[in-house]
């Protein structure tokens, strides 16, 4: 497939660590351009390095884009979830294409190693959490494998560096939304998402494990299907890697995976913040793709 | 002399030694006669608080609802308390519903770096009209000065007291000491102290903590508490009273009720076993003696090395899943080790058959 001539223009909205790292991952792409960096605050550490990189900055939030309609055409939402609620109404009313990375569930959930196609249909997609897109595709091919998928539960643990203000004060929706996430992809009658911060140093590699009760556990069934998964993560997430499993311990279905990240506004081992981005960033270039119709 | 109110949070932290197994029956024997005592405050549920049943962690046997209500049910002098960590228990799926069943105290814990998610949980407690305390975990991995920091969020966000514990049992009676006067100096809320006696300083710990300044100190029946046990609430009591300390709790009552509680869910009192005892060491959260335990049995390996192994990574409470992993690496270290040895007796076997053959 050969580069487009014609590149699709992203806004990124919010300046914290997530928006940050969406900057130098879309300054990569073949498909975006970033054409504006948008927070609230001129002097922020995303800010400077949006404007080292020329790109157009602005401290208006989403007054900017209210008042520059014409700045971009998807925008990539990455403030917090009770600010999405009012920029998605305002994103709809101007016909951008919207990227959640809150936990607001605007939008519809979106995995991409699950879901990429439907979601491609829709307006504003929602980014699910960083533990929602390590372990959903898992509970993904646990519930088409297994039969009677009684319950799943999701334990991530991130080190504490990599969760920033907006990911501490979102910790109950940040449950709420694994959780949502993870019944409708796996069809589990139950699901429960714990998360762990660590503050150890050097800083722990973001890591996920799932845990699966089902009638009777086929490892056979899974094993192909899972790798098979992986694969498909890998190609949007090169840092993606099962460490453990799927083995049964204790009666119960145990699969743990390690993300390294990138390494692009934060260190590897902020995975949590790499596969969420990634996942955005590949939903970004195949909008751009049907969009612009570069196929 | 200050007063010192004390927490019975046997029927929480007992939990982890219990596999999560005290359930209703429980709650309603020991909960009955610890009121009867008029011990100030019980706290109950899963070891690791509200929400936190789980495949990680280990699953309840009678939900959090079940529980509160017959702790309610119970309680009539006694305040009853809850433990709450925020990434576990979320304010609408669990908090609000504790409050509504008729909690009196939330302690509203995080690990000891990062008091900052508990911001939102205390708050909201708070605006309910309830009483909430902070509560630090783990707090032998940071400095005292850290310490203090973070109990200052807490007390920011609205914290009517901060406790900090040595989950791991950790700490000598000095660190302690040091900690409990550097926080009592500096806020302006009381500070309480949680001991585990891993190290054998349950008893020792408190009172010294009590001696820097501590307003709020918790023990259990026996000790019946996570890994090595906690300090064990009869002999706290029996020693605050030897040093004069004003106890509004009835100690011949509360002697009844921990023979009860003895008779009825202690299997086992706690000892400081081999297993413990590297734990403490190594620093390790208390709450993983019984899964290690389980999953060393499972992988064939030395649970004192996983400890030791987990020491190392300075996991913290909630990170049950390492230890699968920590397990299944040092089984394959082994399985590796076993073949080498193999290989090397081989070799040895052979060169002396060779060698045999030589001077034949």
């Amino acid at each position: 497939m050969n580069p487009p001539q014609k590149k699709l223009r992203v806004a990124i909205l919010g300046s914290g660590n997530i928006g940050t790292d969406l900057l130098i991952k879309s300054m990569r792409s073949n498909y975006l351009e970033c054409t504006a960096f948008i927070g609230r605050n001129l002097v922020s550490q995303g800010m400077q390095m949006a404007q080292k990189l020329g790109v157009p900055i602005s401290s208006n939030s989403i007054s900017h884009i209210e008042e520059n309609p014409d700045c971009c055409d998807l925008v990539f939402d990455a403030t917090t979830a009770k600010d999405h609620f009012i920029h998605a109404a305002v994103l709809k009313k101007l016909g951008k294409i919207a990227i959640d990375l809150t936990p607001a569930k605007v939008g519809g959930m979106c995995v991409p190693a699950v879901n990429m196609e439907e979601c491609l249909k829709q307006n504003n997609v929602n980014m699910v959490t960083c533990g929602g897109q390590a372990s959903i595709p898992i509970a993904h091919v646990i519930g088409k494998t297994q039969k009677d998928v009684e319950y799943i539960e999701v334990v991530s643990s991130i080190a504490s560096r990599s969760a920033g203000p907006g990911t501490r004060v979102n910790l109950d929706e940040y449950i709420h939304t694994t959780e949502a996430g993870l019944k409708l992809f796996s069809g589990a009658q139950r699901t429960k998402a714990i998360l762990n911060l660590n503050p150890a140093h050097p800083c722990i590699n973001m890591q996920t494990t799932v845990f699966a009760k089902v009638d009777n556990p086929n490892i056979d069934a899974l094993k192909p299907e899972l790798e098979r998964m992986v694969k498909t993560i890998q190609a949007y997430v090169p840092g993606y890697n099962v460490i453990l499993g799927p083995i049964v311990e204790n009666g119960r279905i145990a699969v743990i995976v390690r993300v390294l990240g990138l390494g692009d506004y934060l260190p590897p081992y902020a995975g949590n913040l790499d596969i969420i981005n990634c996942a955005a960033l590949s939903m970004a270039e195949n909008f751009a793709i049907e969009r612009l119709e570069y196929k | 002399m200050r007063t010192v109110t004390i927490t019975d949070v046997t029927l929480r932290d007992g939990n982890h030694a219990a596999a999560h197994q005290l359930g209703v029956k429980e709650v309603e024997l020991y909960c009955t006669a610890l009121d009867a005592a008029e011990v100030p405050i019980v706290e109950v549920g899963h070891g690791n608080g509200l929400g936190a049943s789980s495949l990680q962690l280990g699953e309840s046997k009678d939900s959090d609802e079940k529980v509160l209500k017959a702790a309610r049910a119970c309680l009539k002098k006694s305040k009853l308390g809850i433990h709450v960590i925020p990434g576990f228990a979320t304010i609408e799926k669990d908090l609000r519903r504790a409050l509504d069943i008729g909690v009196d105290v939330v302690r509203v814990a995080s690990h000891c770096t990062e008091a900052d998610i508990t911001e939102r949980h205390i708050r909201f407690v708070r605006e309910a009209g309830k009483t909430a305390f902070g509560v630090l975990m783990m707090s032998h991995m940071i400095s005292p000065e850290e310490l203090l920091e973070q109990s200052r969020k807490m007390e920011n966000y609205g914290a009517e007291a901060v406790i900090f514990m040595d989950s791991s049992g950790n700490f000598l009676p000095d660190a302690v000491a040091d900690r409990v006067k550097i926080l009592v100096n500096s806020l302006n809320i009381p500070v309480g102290f949680h001991a585990h006696n891993n190290l054998g300083m349950g008893i020792a710990n408190s009172v010294a903590a009590l001696s820097a300044g501590a307003s709020y100190l918790d023990g259990s029946a026996r000790g019946y508490g996570a890994g090595a046990g906690n300090a064990q609430i009869e002999v706290l009591l029996a020693v605050l009273q030897r040093m004069g300390h004003p106890i509004s709790i009835d100690l011949l009552k509360l002697l009844d009720a921990v023979d009860a509680a003895e008779k009825a869910f202690i299997p086992q009192t706690p000892v400081i076993s081999s297993a413990s005892l590297v734990s403490g060491l190594a620093g390790v959260f208390s709450g993983f003696a019984l899964p290690v335990k389980r999953i060393a049995t499972q992988f064939n390996v030395d649970a004192r090395q996983i400890f030791f192994e987990l020491g190392r990574r300075k996991v913290v409470g909630g990170q049950e899943d390492l230890i699968l992993e920590v397990a299944s690496e040092l089984a394959q270290q082994q399985k590796q080790q076993q073949s080498q040895n193999q290989l090397q007796q081989q070799t040895q076997q052979q060169n002396q058959e060779n060698n045999y053959v030589t001077r034949k």
